[in-house]
C-alpha cells in the first residue's frame, strides 16, 4: 500500500552526492547503425532499447488504433512460425521482449542472456523484419484490444484523459486516443497493420541503447544482424499541434464516489532555454511530495485528496503543463479552488530562494541515483537520444541545473503558469462544481 | 500482445549473533534482537535502506481496520527529535526517496539515496521506532487522507470491490478476510489511541528486520547499525505472533458482484492453497510452476492455448501464486471472456481444462521451457537492488529465513513435473474454492 509521503519545504546546505559515473561509448556498425553503450558484465545478460521516432501518431486518417494493433501483432507470429511458435522459442531462451506504440515513439525492450545472445538476436530479428499478422492472429488480439477499450469506456481516468486531450488538441492525432475507438478498430484491415508496419518500422528515426555483457564489436554485429531487411524511410512525421484548450472547467457527468480531475494549459519545449528553470519550478508547484506546493496545500494541510502532481509534458508536437487529482465529491470544488489559488500565486509571486535552492539540491542530487541496473540506464539512454541530447549530457546536466538563478526562475513561472488559461476537466458528480 | 486486467494477479550495542554471509548477502542479529540483512551491490554509489517491521493489516485487532496502515502514513509526523515531514524533507535534500506500505503481514518504510547517506538515514529511521508524538489534528486530517486514499483505490475501482468481497468470502475467521486499507466504517472512526496501541504494541527492534542494499560493506552497516539502533531497548513481552486460523472450507463459495461501471465481466477462481513455509518450500516451489504452466505465457500455457486459441472463449486466461505469505495464501485462476461467450460457459471451458490437464499432465517440453525461464529469472532478478532487498524483507515478516531465502532457487531447480501434478491433484478440490464473477448492472445471473 504505497503511500506519497508527506511535507514541508526547508533547507539545509550539504555537499551533493557523487556525479554519476557512467561512461558512454558510441558503437558504429559495419552497415552504418549507431548505438550507445555501457559495457558492464557483472551479470551474464544484456538490455537493449530500441526507439523508432513516430509512434502511434503516424496513424493514417480513418484509421486511429491501427500503429498500436500493430506493435500488438509483432510477437504474434514470425517467419515460419506462429504466434503459439514465436511464444515458445522466446521461452525457450528466456528472453524477454516487450514492444509498445508510444505516441512519440515505438518501443522495443529487450533482455537476453549471454548464452544465447545469436539465437534471442535471430528471434527478434524475425519480429522486426518478417511479421506475419495472421488473419486469426488479427482478430484475436483485436479482440484484446476491444476489450481494453470497453473498460475504459468506464473508467473515470481514462475518460477525463480523453475529454482533455480532444480539447486540447482536436484534429490532431493527439486529440484522440492512439488505442482507437470501437469503430475504427473494428474497420481495421490486415492491409492497414501492415500499412502501419511500413510507416513505422524503419531504419530513419531509430535509436538504440545497450547496457551489459556485451562489447562495442559484439553491439555492432548485433545490430547488423537485427536490422538486416529494415527499409530506410516510412511516413512523414507530423505537424506540431496547437493547445486549443481555454481556460475554464468542464463537468463530464459520471456516477462514482470520487471525481477525477485533470488540469493543465500549455508548457514549454523540451530544447527551449528556459526548459531547466520551468523544471525546477514546476518541481516546486507538483513534484516529490516534500518539496510540492499542491502536495502541501491539497493533502497534507486539508485531507483533500491521496496525492496530487503536476508534471512539465513536452511531447514531439505539443508542449503542456500537466495536473491530476481525485477527491470525493463533496470536495473536489474545495480542492479545485485551492489549486487555481496556487497556480495564481506561483505566478504573481514566483518562488522563494529557499524553495528554488531545495529544488535543486534534490533534482541534483537525484540524478546519479537514477543510473542503478542495466535496464534502467539503457532506457535513460535511449530517451537522450529521442531528446538529442549529447553524448556527454550527463556530466553537464547538474551544472544546468545549479545554474537557473531566482531572477530567472521567477521569470518563467509567471511565463509558464496562467491561472487564467488553466483548465479543469472534472469526471464524476463533484457537488457545486459547473461547467463553465 | 500481452493482456494485463490490472491487478488481479499481482498478487543492542553489540553483536548478538555471529554474522553469516553467504555471496553477497550477510546477515546478523544486534543484542536488542534486531535482525540485519546486508545485500551488496557495488555496481553503482546507491543504497537502498528498509526496516520492516513483523506486523501487519492481520494483527490488528478486531474492530480497528486499517490501523497499521493509517499509522504507516502517521509515522511521518512528528517525533520527538523531527518535525513533522522532516525525514522526507532531509532525503529529498538528499537527492532520495522514501516511501512505506502496508501488507496483511508486515509494514516497510524505506529510502535510497546515495551510498554515504546511509547514517543520516538510520539516525532518523531509527528514532520514529519509539518517539512517535501524534496530536488530534494529525488523526483528523490523515484520517481524510487514508479516506480518500480507499475511495481512490478501491471505491472507485469495481474489480478492487470484486476481490475485496472475494477476499472477505474465502476467509470466515482468518484476518486475510479484512482489507488493508480497512473497512470505510471502521476507518472513519479510527483514533489516536487505536494509532498509539498498535505501535507501542509492535513497533520495537526485536519485531522487525532492517535490510539495506546496495554499494555497502557489511562490516560498515553493522557499525552504523549499533551506532543508531542498538541503542533502542527490545520490547520484553513481545509474545508469539498467532492469528486465529481458518476452520477448514468444507463447500465451495460463490458470489456475484455487479456494477454499472463493469465493461468487461470476468471469472475469478482462488483456491485455498499452502505457502513457503521455513525449511520447507518444496510444494510452493511446485505450485510456481503450475501457476506459469496452467497460465503464464498467453500463447504457451495450458489455459491460454485451450481458451485464447484453440477455441476462442477468452481474450484473455491466467493463473497467479504468490507464495510468500505468514499463513494459508491463495492460488488464483482468472477467464476473461470473449465478447459472445458467458461467464457460464467460461467458467465450464475453465473447469473442463483443469480436469485435462490433471488426466494429461504436462508437456515435458514446456515445463523445460518453463525451468530454463526460472533460472533465466533469477539472473535478471539481480538487476534490480531494490527488487532483492523487497525478497528479504517480505520474506523475513512472513516466517522465512535468510536460509530459505538463499535455498529458493535450488528448491525451484528442484521441481519435477511429478511434483507439479501431485501439488496441483492436492490444490483443485472444488471444496476448497471460491468462485467470483464480475459483470456490469443487469449483467449474467449466476
Amino acid at each position: 500500500m504505497k503511500r506519497i509521503a508527506l511535507v514541508l519545504a526547508g533547507l539545509i546546505a550539504l555537499t551533493l552526492p557523487a556525479r554519476a559515473d557512467v561512461s558512454i561509448e558510441e558503437v558504429s556498425s559495419d552497415n552504418g547503425h549507431v548505438a550507445w553503450l555501457v559495457h558492464e558484465p557483472a551479470l551474464p545478460f544484456t538490455a537493449l532499447e530500441i526507439r523508432f521516432r513516430g509512434g502511434t501518431v503516424l496513424d493514417r486518417p480513418g484509421k486511429r488504433g491501427a500503429v498500436n494493433l500493430m506493435v500488438g501483432l509483432l510477437e504474434e507470429g514470425a517467419g515460419d512460425m506462429d504466434a503459439q511458435g514465436f511464444a515458445q522459442a522466446r521461452e525457450a531462451l528466456a528472453a524477454s521482449f516487450g514492444f509498445d506504440a508510444g505516441e512519440d515513439s515505438l518501443g522495443i525492450s529487450a533482455q537476453f542472456l549471454s548464452e544465447n545472445r545469436d539465437q534471442a538476436v535471430d528471434l527478434l530479428h524475425q519480429a522486426l523484419t518478417a511479421p506475419r499478422f495472421e488473419d486469426t492472429a488479427l482478430e484475436r488480439v483485436r479482440t484484446q484490444v476491444l476489450s481494453h477499450l470497453s473498460s475504459r469506456a468506464t473508467d473515470p481516468k481514462s475518460l477525463a484523459g480523453d475529454a482533455f486531450d480532444a480539447a486540447a488538441y482536436g484534429d490532431h492525432p493527439y486529440g484522440t486516443y492512439d488505442g482507437g475507438t470501437v469503430d475504427s478498430v473494428t474497420a481495421l484491415t490486415r492491409e492497414d497493420i501492415v500499412a502501419a508496419y511500413h510507416d513505422t518500422l524503419v531504419l530513419d528515426g531509430i535509436y538504440v541503447a545497450a547496457v551489459g555483457d556485451i562489447t562495442a564489436d559484439q553491439l555492432g554485429a548485433l545490430m547488423d544482424q537485427l536490422f538486416e531487411g529494415l527499409p530506410k524511410t516510412g511516413a512523414a512525421l507530423p505537424d506540431h499541434a496547437e493547445f486549443g484548450l481555454l481556460g475554464g472547467t468542464t463537468v463530464v457527468p459520471f456516477d462514482t464516489p470520487q471525481s477525477v480531475a485533470i488540469f493543465g494549459h500549455s508548457g514549454i519545449k523540451r530544447e527551449d532555454p528556459d526548459f531547466f528553470a520551468a523544471y525546477l519550478v514546476n518541481t516546486i508547484m507538483g513534484g516529490p511530495s516534500s518539496l510540492s506546493r499542491l502536495m502541501k496545500e491539497v493533502r497534507n494541510k486539508r485531507g483533500l485528496t491521496y496525492g496530487i502532481g503536476s508534471y512539465l509534458v513536452p511531447a514531439d508536437w505539443a508542449e503542456s503543463v500537466i495536473g491530476q487529482f481525485s477527491s470525493q465529491n463533496a470536495v473536489i470544488g474545495e480542492a479545485m479552488e485551492v489549486v487555481r489559488d496556487e497556480w495564481a500565486k506561483i505566478a504573481r509571486d514566483g518562488i522563494t530562494q529557499k524553495e528554488l535552492t531545495a529544488a535543486q539540491t534534490y533534482l541534483t542530487g537525484s540524478y546519479p541515483l537514477r543510473f542503478d541496473g542495466n535496464g534502467n540506464i539503457a532506457n535513460i539512454m535511449v530517451g537522450m537520444q529521442l531528446e538529442g541530447l549529447p553524448i556527454d549530457y550527463i556530466a553537464t546536466r547538474n551544472d544546468q541545473v545549479m545554474a537557473v538563478t531566482l531572477e530567472h526562475a521567477n521569470r518563467v513561472a509567471s511565463e509558464l503558469y496562467d491561472p487564467d488559461a488553466l483548465h479543469f476537466i472534472v469526471v464524476g458528480q463533484p457537488e457545486g462544481v459547473v461547467s463553465n | 500482445m500481452r493482456f494485463i486486467l490490472a491487478g488481479v494477479l499481482a498478487l543492542g550495542l553489540g553483536v548478538g549473533s555471529p554474522a553469516t554471509a553467504k555471496g553477497d548477502v550477510s546477515s546478523f542479529t544486534l543484542e536488542n534482537g534486531l535482525e540485519v540483512v546486508v545485500v551488496e551491490d557495488h555496481r553503482a554509489p546507491v543504497v537502498v535502506h528498509m526496516l520492516w517491521y513483523r506486523a501487519g493489516a492481520a494483527d490488528e485487532a478486531p474492530g480497528v481496520s486499517g490501523i497499521a496502515h493509517f499509522l504507516e502514513h502517521l509515522l511521518f509526523k512528528k517525533t520527538k527529535n523531527f518535525e513533522a515531514g522532516e525525514l522526507s524533507r532531509v532525503v529529498a535534500e538528499n537527492g532520495g526517496s522514501d516511501n512505506a506500505f502496508t501488507s496483511q503481514d508486515y509494514t516497510a518504510y524505506f529510502q535510497r539515496v546515495a551510498a554515504d547517506r546511509l547514517g543520516l538515514m538510520m539516525e532518523m529511521e531509527a528514532d520514529r521506532v519509539r518517539n512517535l508524538v501524534l496530536s488530534e489534528d494529525d488523526i483528523a486530517t490523515e484520517r481524510d487522507v487514508i479516506l480518500e486514499e480507499r475511495a481512490q483505490r478501491t471505491d472507485s475501482e469495481p474489480g478492487a470491490l470484486f476481490r475485496e468481497q472475494m477476499n472477505a468470502a474465502a476467509f470466515l475467521n482468518h484476518p486475510y478476510g479484512i482489507p488493508v486499507i480497512g473497512w470505510r466504517h471502521e476507518m472513519e472512526n479510527l483514533s489516536r489511541e487505536d494509532a498509539l496501541a498498535f505501535y507501542e504494541r509492535f513497533y520495537a527492534p526485536n519485531n522487525a528486520i532492517l535490510v539495506v542494499a546496495g554499494d555497502v560493506k557489511p562490516d560498515e552497516v553493522l557499525e552504523l547499525a549499533k551506532t543508531y539502533y542498538g541503542p533502542l531497548a527490545p520490547t520484553p513481552d513481545l509474545g508469539a505472533r498467532e492469528r486465529v486460523q481458518e476452520p477448514p472450507q468444507l463447500a465451495e463459495r460463490r458470489l456475484r458482484f455487479a456494477d454499472p461501471r463493469v465493461s468487461q465481466p470476468y471469472v475469478l477462481r482462488t483456491y485455498q492453497a499452502p505457502e513457503r513455509d521455513s525449511g520447507d518450500q518444496a510444494e510452493a516451489a511446485a505450485l510456481v510452476y503450475l501457476a506459469e504452466i496452467l497460465g503464464g505465457n498467453g500463447a504457451t500455457s495450458v489455459l491460454g492455448r485451450a481458451l485464447q486459441f484453440d477455441e476462442q472463449i477468452a481474450v484473455y486466461a491466467g493463473a497467479g501464486y504468490r507464495s510468500v505469505s505468514l499463513d494459508d495464501t491463495s492460488f488464483t485462476l482468472i477467464v476473461v471472456p470473449a465478447p459472445d461467450v458467458a461467464l457460464k460457459d467460461a467458467e465450464a471451458a475453465l473447469d473442463r481444462e483443469i480436469s485435462e490437464f490433471l488426466e494429461a499432465g504436462i508437456d515435458p517440453e514446456q515445463f523445460e521451457r518453463v525451468k530454463f525461464q526460472i533460472r533465466a529469472d533469477d539472473v535478471y532478478a539481480q538487476d534490480d537492488v531494490y527488487a532483492r532487498a523487497e525478497r528479504y524483507g517480505s520474506a523475513l515478516t512472513s516466517g522465512l529465513t535468510v536460509e530459505d531465502v538463499q535455498a529458493w532457487p535450488d528448491a525451484l531447480q528442484a521441481v519435477t513435473a511429478e511434483d507439479v501434478m501431485e501439488a496441483a491433484r492436492a490444490l483443485f478440490d472444488e471444496r476448497k474454492a471460491v468462485t467470483g464473477w464480475l459483470v456490469p448492472e443487469d449483467g449474467e445471473e449466476m
